[in-house]
């Protein structure tokens, strides 16, 4: 029995991983949540936005490569992502602007303002493949491991490895602070407090003198913040390919649903129940139970609850689950 | 009459550009593009039925057309017999597992009050199932994967005509939707949508991983056929006579006998392949015209304007003693199992069954675009949108290339942006798509053939 070992096995092939991938997907799931929330609808653009602001910031990335300026042991990514977020911004005022402001204006149900969005979803994907192709690519540079496997065994004399990779600490430390500012924004400023008071009831605050496009082009300037950082924060960490991001969208809805939509912060914990579930489920806990159990129960199979191939199809079944039994989500969203 | 012109007009355009493609490209390519036009208009009919009669959004389009093209491999693949014997008697003990585990979660519901230890009660019976499932089918598909992998690997299916799976896969659409229904019709419309969205993507992932069931991405290929083979026609008497019939005019004119033979061959070989594409046509079209009077039929039925009022009132159609839940449950069944229909027919026409191919871009919001596009509500409109946005979709690839040649005329062809854009072009059909369902959604929010309500 070791328990050590144990721990370090869990934490290394699942808290790590999952902790990083979570923060990706509540910084998605934030957005589309509050674009529920307060614009009403199920914005169907939310993973080719986040390609959208990945591509461009990808795009200053290598432009400043090619200046020959970079952050050290940082990636340079991070030093493009401002410029992203200005051109994404630019991009959603825009598209407000000319597609989804027309819908607002003459008061369409919400599924027509949803279909508006998948058209918006051609539209997006079309440019991002157009500009930068279809193809895997990465645009990782400087250190990429704080901790390495081997360095850790020798570190503490364990049999077990704990690898933590640079990109995981840069996506949890900029998850946190994102949305603390973001929390902070909504929960304490008066815009903030005024976008809350207009996603509980839309007539009241119209009526206590909210102006309703300042608060909708707020939404926007969030929503094209939040996915280009989560964006860039996920393809660092494992790739950049359009077509990941579109499927990144269920995921993203998920979170957003569990966590209870149109609550922010439901989301931001949403992401991260998904994250965890997918991760627990789809691995195998062979190596685990024997480091927990004396030798002679020894476990023969991979004791693997899920094959990983079912991974995207947990975080639905969760979903499904939720959405019999609580549909308001776990962190009760507006009830529907 | 009259009130049919827009229709009239609508489908001559569109037949005028299927044979435009045919003179200006080849008859096989405009007769492959209007097999797929059909097999869309079925599928934008099912969309249609749910959306445009009964306001149901579907978003799992794609799941059902992958059972559809399930039930197609396993109607007609040809069954493997060493793979029942390592397993079959298992998998159908697995089977019978799961129907005892259904039984008894209803029995729990229908005995017991609600309560926490009902939910326990049920939550025990699941978990049981799924560990007897477990330990029970595992040894068994390792087994049934093992046989000859490389080109079976799987249970096969029953060896009938492929025809019939047309009926099964709307059965097996039909079957998941009701249980889909069941779980998610209470929603409100945008969380429908994302539901049925991610339910079809277990779907999918199911189809894909359970190699035993149909190779999931090892692909079936070589499905039988309903129509004939080219290579059987091209050795058929009375086809090489009906094609030297009907180009009679040009055999005439060589008079060397040894070039007359060649250019036969030639037209008979090109003339095969567009026979064959013709059959598929044909059987399509009869497809597409039964749905047609029966979706007709109905709409215009005392069903149809129960369907139509609960629609537009659902409070006020259910103070009226009808049974709205019931209705939509219906409705979703009926039109899943229509696109069951199409998924079947495609794989048909392709021959093959490929669980990768199948995303949902393609299967579900291009179907969308096309119901939005074409008119939902109405049948003519839908089948429309079918056609004509499956036509851009096609015809983008070629259209692209000209506008960029025609813009960029200027610039030299090593032209780096030149180069970029011309390799780009796949991609211009995302962008045509999404304008075109824009602007029909801004200044025709109807469709092009809009919902004709006749007053009484």
């Amino acid at each position: 029995m070791d328990y050590v070992n144990a721990i370090v096995l869990l934490l290394n092939y699942i808290f790590v991983p999952a902790l990083s991938y979570g923060s990706q997907l509540a910084l998605g799931a934030i957005f589309v949540s509050l674009i529920y929330g307060i614009l009403r609808f199920a914005y169907f653009t939310a993973g080719d936005l986040m390609s959208f602001g990945t591509m461009f910031t990808i795009l200053f990335t290598w432009y400043f490569q090619s200046l020959g300026i970079s952050l050290g042991v940082l990636p340079t990514a991070l030093l493009a992502i401002p410029f992203g977020i200005i051109i994404t911004i630019l991009y959603v005022l825009a598209k407000d602007k000319l597609v989804f402001s027309y819908y607002r204006m003459k008061k369409s149900p919400p599924v027509m303002l949803a279909m508006v969005s998948i058209g918006t979803m051609f539209v997006t994907q079309a440019i991002v493949r157009i500009v930068i192709g279809p193809f895997d690519r990465r645009f990782f540079d400087g250190e990429k491991f704080i901790l390495k496997a081997n360095e850790f065994k020798e570190m503490t004399g364990l049999n077990e490895g704990l690898t933590i990779k640079s990109t995981q600490v840069i996506t949890l430390l900029v998850t946190i602070i994102v949305v603390s500012i973001l929390f902070w924004f909504l929960n304490k400023t008066k815009t903030g407090k005024s976008m809350r008071a207009y996603s509980d009831n839309e007539d009241l605050a119209l009526l206590s003198g909210i102006d309703p496009k300042k608060v909708v082009m707020i939404t926007w300037l969030i929503a094209a913040v939040l996915a280009t950082i989560g964006g860039t924060l996920y393809g660092l960490d494992k790739s950049f390919k359009p077509f990941t991001y579109f499927n990144n969208m269920l995921p993203i809805f998920a979170a957003a649903i569990v966590g209870g939509i149109g609550n922010p912060f439901g989301a931001f914990l949403g992401g991260y129940v998904i994250a965890f579930s997918e991760i627990l489920l789809t691995y195998a806990y062979r190596k685990f139970f024997i480091y927990i159990l004396p030798e002679s129960l020894e476990p023969d199979g991979l004791l693997q609850l899920l094959s990983t191939d079912y991974k995207f199809a947990v975080s639905f079944s969760i979903l499904v689950v939720v959405l019999l039994f609580r549909p308001s989500g776990i962190f009760k969203g507006k009830i529907i | 009459m009259r009130e049919y012109r827009d229709v009239i007009l609508a489908y001559s355009i569109m037949l005028g550009l299927i044979i435009l493609v045919g003179f200006l490209q080849s008859w096989s390519i405009a007769l492959s593009i209007l097999c797929f036009c059909l097999i869309s208009a079925v599928m934008t009919m099912g969309a249609n039925i749910q959306w445009g009669y009964a306001g149901l959004i579907n978003f799992g389009i794609m799941g059902y057309t992958a059972l559809g093209g399930l039930a197609a491999v396993l109607v007609s693949a040809p069954p493997v017999k060493e793979a029942w014997q390592v397993g079959g008697m298992q998998m159908i003990f697995c089977a019978l597992i799961i129907a005892a585990m259904v039984f008894s979660v209803r029995f729990i519901l229908k005995k017991f009050q609600k309560s926490n230890n009902r939910n326990y009660g049920i939550a025990f019976v699941i978990i049981v199932g799924l560990i007897f499932l477990r330990l029970i089918s595992s040894p068994a598909i390792e087994s049934i994967e093992a046989v000859s992998p490389a080109t079976t690997g799987f249970l096969g299916g029953m060896g009938l005509p492929i025809v019939f799976s047309w009926i099964v896969g709307a059965f097996f659409a039909g079957a998941l939707a009701y249980v889909i229904g069941k779980i998610a019709l209470g929603l409100r419309a945008d969380y429908l949508a994302i539901a049925t969205l991610l339910i079809s993507e277990i779907v999918i992932a199911v189809i894909k991983h359970e190699d035993w069931l149909a190779r999931g991405v090892k692909n079936v290929i070589g499905l039988k056929r309903p129509v004939p083979y080219e290579i059987d026609l091209q050795s058929t008497q009375w086809f090489i006579d009906l094609v030297a019939r009907f180009n009679q005019k040009s055999l005439n004119l060589i008079t060397d006998t040894l070039e007359k033979e060649q250019f036969l061959k030639q037209l008979v070989i090109e003339g095969s392949t567009v026979f064959v594409k013709l059959c598929y046509a044909g059987l399509f079209t009869i497809v597409v015209i039964i749905l047609l009077i029966i979706t007709q039929k109905a709409l215009y039925s005392p069903w149809g304007r129960m369907m139509r009022a609960i629609r537009d009132n659902e409070e006020a159609a259910n103070a009226m003693g009808k049974n709205v839940v019931k209705q939509h449950l219906l409705i979703f069944v009926l039109g899943s199992a229509v696109v069951g229909i199409a998924g079947a027919m495609m794989v048909t026409y392709d021959g093959l069954f490929t669980p990768g191919s199948y995303r949902p871009m393609r299967y579900t919001f291009l179907i969308w675009v096309m119901v939005i596009i074409g008119g939902s509500g109405n049948n003519f409109g839908s089948i429309l949108g079918g056609f004509a946005v499956w036509f851009l979709w096609i015809e983008a690839a070629p259209a692209a290339l000209f506008l960029i040649n025609f813009f960029t005329s200027g610039l030299a062809d090593t032209n780096a942006f030149k180069i970029h854009l011309i390799n780009s072009i796949p991609y211009f059909r995302l962008l045509m798509m999404g304008i075109a369902l824009l602007l029909v959604m801004r200044y025709r929010p109807k469709g092009i053939l809009p919902e004709k309500i006749k007053h009484v």
